[in-house]
């Protein structure tokens, strides 16, 4: 595979819609107003596992402007499929607290509003179970675990080699769930007509949600359209879809007019997915000198009794590091809880916050330097697949981070280091994600009047997706940026894949610059000469990604933290915040360093600050506003930076790029952690590291 | 949402008639301030009054100097404009420092000094209309208990609530003693702080001295030279944008190292501002020096009952207190 020449590629260039989204001429799927437009609000249950027993619509249908109340006794049948997320009011079971029951449509949005807090619905409770614990005797072995990965891998004797190891780390950590929270909460408008359904969706995958709602409504997928221009983020949440597509589809149809549903702030904390809290055992075995012997990763991790979702916490310690004995498990338990997604990093957030304190754990036990305690453990191949690695450059990130992040000289000795009222301490982490490539279409068209229009139905989460393309798209048609018009966000373009797995990119980009190429051989043939109808070509990767060689295939870095931590009060205050990356080739080095210091502003939220707190006797997620779920604002994030290392690996895709939208976040935490432990003394094994868990530490 | 009516008073005397006459009605009547926290609970369903009573146009939008070298601040005086005045900030240094601690520059643009001190908690079952919460539905229970409670109250708290008060700038109002200005039904009356807001005991569900058409309309601070050394400081899981987990208003008077008087309140540990009475007289006249701080915090802190998982807020609050104090010290 050949690496193409390119004069765009590599620029920073400037978002091609931010004067769109800046002027507010961007169309979020909420500012969509088709005529007669009706408003759902939806009511949540109140009991935590259970069945609705009768749902009183009387009292609230003869309210002013109300049209409808839907419920699981006259709602519109669904085909069964065997998503039971989406499945929604078919029966009476309720499988959490939270989950929607019925649904009121109104003509204004205060109208439903008011329907929705007075609709007066009648449970038969049963007690529930909502507590995640590693002795929890539900607990069970799931077939497999996100996406398609082994639940459980073992390789040589890693309990002998423990029992014979010189040094053993053995300690359990804890990350709590945690909410995506996108600025744009999720929301759909839906439309029936003659040619089937119009879904305005705030989506990370138009296609994905075609494919995914059409058989629900035993529609073909050419009679679903799904319109998703602009999203206002996402971070897994919008991945896949949630009950509030198929419910505002569902209202549409059952009150024949245009059906608007957004969900609130609160209702996100129930409805949309979150990341599972986990419980994470590791154990490592090294001799005096830190090269281990054995890594032992173990995670327990909850879903619901309603769909499994099992999320990979341990599968990135399959690749990591050398050992020649090893193990890796998965554990699930099924609880009366919201359904867990994906969010940023799914696996490789939680698994490598656990890994990475268990390396500073052993590198503190060895009395060695915790970026050469991991350099002395890299593997030459993928040391459990047997594989080569296409590139692996973690140990020059280890190695370029630390120069730069002025790493020489490191006094080891926890809690001596004082500025004012602060204990300083600083800390190192690993920082890792696979490269996915997914099949995609694209089609690229010569205009009459001169320019170019590609088209795939891609996502631009915020990401800069639109404007990436755009330069990979110039490039391949050699002309400038300007004269390439990038339409994504819509299914009636050609099928693309998710915007997840950080595969956007290497996935979309293959197929636009394919589609590109193939117009322009058409054009060549033509000697240039435009039809009047304009000339269009199409690819489709599906082909060229089959053919990929099997290689080891993942991005590295290497995060470095400074923290300070208040003496009196335990307050943790993150001072500077330097991560190394070696992502193969960078398309865009201005969205570039906005995702990977976004991951790493996102990996400082889940140190100190994001918690979702389960309220066992109520069985739902409590702090459901941003008041209460605190994420990181401003004044928390001081002095991030991030650079990267030039890669060059022809054994990933034509543009030579791997997925950088969620490494930023992998391994922040840890060395977050890692810092505190440097600075206090106080090993904090449970996120987040808050002032408590130190005052009550005894700094 | 419920439908309401909105009145938009033009004088004192007619704000208080419109206000009582909706609660006569049974419907509900309050006062409109910025509406930065009654809106929210009115959206959530916590409270939704068939009357709203905008004041915002009544005169009460001045920061006036009273004879003694206080100052009188009217109650519609916005959170932004109380921090950015320059007497505030010259006579009483830790009440700028609290309300610029408190929320986001956007909400002090809006909140008013009156709606501030009428705050409600933050505690997640108040706020949440599908539990139980004896300070929205008396009697109907308290899960904070047994739930979550880390950062609720750990002094002065009941059986029936454990809620804190959530204002920054309550707290050295409480300390200063400041008095509350109201205009009732019954005409007008002074409430002195700490004494406007109330401990839970077995009535939570009112947070104020407060009665029905009560109208708060200034808020007097009297004359404390020596508030010009004078300090807060907030201890708080984000670094903006957040509820205390414990904060403390204190000003010293100190004479030849000794401390001749002092101030000292505490916020996010009780249902109210609380004054620290006991601490303030153990310093009297005792040196200024960290092991009588640590004396003094200890004693007010003696009396502190926490919950299990907020008991990290009493070794918390008497970090706070000492380092506050000896900052106030070594203050130039």
């Amino acid at each position: 595979m050949t690496t193409v020449a390119a004069p765009y590629a590599g620029t920073a260039l400037d978002r091609v819609d931010g004067p769109e989204k800046v002027t507010g001429r961007a169309r979020y799927a909420y500012e969509n107003l088709p005529a007669d437009l009706a408003y759902a609000v939806v009511v949540q249950a109140t009991v935590s596992r259970g069945e609705v027993r009768a749902v009183d619509a009387d009292s609230v249908l003869q309210l002013p402007g109300m049209i409808a109340a839907i419920w699981h006794e006259n709602a519109p049948r669904l085909a069964p499929v065997e998503d039971a997320e989406l499945t929604v009011l078919q029966s009476p079971r309720v499988a959490y607290r939270g989950q929607v029951v019925a649904i009121v449509v109104a003509e204004t949005l205060e109208s439903a509003t008011e329907a929705a807090r007075l609709l007066r619905v009648d449970y038969r409770a049963e007690p529930h179970d909502v507590e995640l614990r590693a002795d929890h005797p539900g607990m069970y072995r799931p077939d497999h675990v996100n996406p398609n990965y082994a639940t459980d891998s073992e390789l040589g004797d890693p309990d002998t080699a423990l029992a014979f190891a010189s040094v053993v780390v053995d300690a359990t950590y804890t990350t709590p769930a945690q909410h995506h929270n996108p600025i744009e909460p999720h929301a759909t408008v839906a439309l029936w007509d003659a040619d089937g359904l119009t879904l305005y969706d705030a989506t990370q995958s138009a296609s994905g949600v075609r494919a995914t709602i059409a058989p629900l409504f035993a529609l073909p997928p050419e009679s679903v359209r799904v319109i998703s221009p602009y999203v206002g983020g996402g971070f897994g949440g919008k991945g896949a879809p949630h009950a509030q597509v198929v419910l505002a589809a569902l209202a549409a149809k059952q009150v024949g007019r245009p059906v608007k549903l957004a969900a609130t702030r609160r209702q996100m904390f129930a409805v949309t997915g979150y990341r599972t809290p986990t419980v994470q055992r590791v154990r490592l075995g090294a001799d005096e000198d830190g090269r281990l012997s054995a890594i032992v990763h173990e995670a327990f991790e909850q879903t619901a009794t309603i769909k499994e979702f099992a999320e990979q916490t341990t599968v990135v310690t399959r690749m990591m590091y050398a050992a020649p004995h090893r193990r890796t498990s998965h554990r699930l338990v099924r609880l009366d809880v919201p359904i867990p997604t994906w969010m940023r990093a799914p696996g490789e957030t939680p698994g490598m916050f656990a890994l990475e304190s268990a390396m500073d754990e052993l590198a503190v036990a060895c009395g060695i330097d915790p970026v050469e305690l991991r350099v002395r453990n890299e593997p030459t191949i993928d040391p459990e697949r047997g594989l080569p690695f296409s590139s692996r450059n973690l140990v020059a990130c280890l190695r370029e981070g630390a120069e730069r992040f002025g790493w020489a000289g490191r006094d080891p000795e926890p809690g001596v280091r004082r500025r004012g009222r602060q204990l300083i301490g600083t800390g190192v982490a690993s920082s890792t994600y696979p490269v996915y490539r997914l099949p995609s279409q694209a089609s690229a068209r010569a205009e009459p009047g001169g320019g170019f229009t590609v088209r795939i139905a891609a996502a631009d989460i915020g990401t800069g997706a639109r404007t990436v393309l755009t330069q990979i798209a110039a490039d391949a048609l050699r002309v400038p940026p300007a004269q390439v018009r990038m339409e994504v966000g819509d299914s009636a373009l050609p099928r693309a894949s998710v915007a997840g797995g950080s595969s956007g990119t290497a996935s979309w980009g293959t197929a636009v610059l394919r589609a590109c190429e193939a117009l322009m051989a058409a054009l060549h043939r033509r000697s240039g000469d435009v039809p009047p109808g304009g000339l269009e070509a199409s690819a489709d990767t599906a082909e060229e990604l089959r053919s990929q060689r099997p290689l080891s295939r993942h991005a590295y870095g290497a995060q470095f933290a400074e923290v300070g931590v208040d003496l009196d009060t335990g307050e943790v205050r993150v001072l500077r915040l330097l991560g190394a990356f070696a992502a193969g080739r960078i398309i865009n080095p201005k969205t570039a360093r906005s995702q990977f210091i976004g991951g790493m502003t996102m990996g400082l939220s889940m140190a100190l600050l994001e918690e979702s707190v389960m309220d066992l006797e109520f069985g739902d997620y409590l702090n459901r506003d941003l008041a209460q779920y605190h994420v990181a604002a401003c004044a928390d994030v001081r002095d991030v930076d991030a650079f990267w290392i030039e890669e060059e690996d022809p054994e990933l895709n034509p543009m030579g790029s791997k997925g950088i939208g969620e490494i930023g976040i992998v391994g922040t935490a840890a060395a977050i952690a890692n810092a505190v432990y440097h600075a206090t003394g106080i090993r904090v094994r449970d996120l987040p590291i808050r002032l408590d868990r130190l005052i009550g530490g005894g700094i | 949402m419920r439908p309401f009516a909105y009145e938009r008073a033009t004088d004192v005397r007619s704000a208080v008639a419109a206000c009582a006459a909706g609660t006569a009605d049974g419907a509900g009547a309050v006062y409109l301030g910025g509406g930065t926290n009654l809106v929210d609970l009115m959206r959530l369903g916590v409270v939704s009054p068939g009357v709203l009573v905008d004041v915002t146009r009544l005169p009460f939008d001045g920061i006036e100097e009273t004879a003694g070298g206080g100052l009188l601040i009217g109650a519609g005086v916005r959170n932004s404009d109380l921090a950015a005045h320059p007497l505030v900030r010259r006579r009483y240094p830790m009440l700028a420092q609290a309300v610029v601690a408190g929320a986001s520059g956007q909400i002090r643009n809006m909140a008013t000094v009156g709606g501030n001190l009428l705050q409600r908690t933050r505690c997640s079952y108040f706020q949440d209309v599908s539990k139980p919460c004896n300070k929205r539905v008396p009697g109907s229970g308290c899960p904070a208990r047994r739930g979550d409670h880390r950062n609720l109250a750990v002094i002065g708290q009941s059986e029936a609530c454990v809620a804190t008060h959530p204002s920054d700038m309550a707290v050295p109002l409480a300390a200063l003693g400041a008095v509350v200005h109201i205009e009732g039904p019954g005409g007008p009356r002074q409430v002195p702080m700490p004494g406007f807001h109330r401990l839970p005991g077995d009535a939570p569900e009112r947070d104020t001295v407060l009665e029905p058409g009560d109208l708060v309309t200034a808020v007097e601070v009297p004359p404390l030279p020596f508030a010009a050394r004078s300090r807060y400081r907030k201890v708080r899981d984000r670094v903006s944008f957040a509820f205390a987990v414990v904060s403390v208003a204190a000003a010293l008077d100190l004479e030849d190292g000794m401390v001749r008087d002092c101030r000292i309140a505490l916020g996010g540990v009780a249902h109210i501002p609380w004054r620290a009475d006991r601490a303030e007289s153990a310093l009297r006249g005792s040196p200024a020096t960290e092991a009588a701080f640590a004396q003094a915090a200890a004693e007010e802190l003696a009396m502190a009952t926490p919950l299990p998982h907020n008991a990290f807020k009493v070794p918390l609050a008497r970090n706070v207190v000492v380092r506050t104090l000896l900052d106030l010290v070594e203050a130039p």
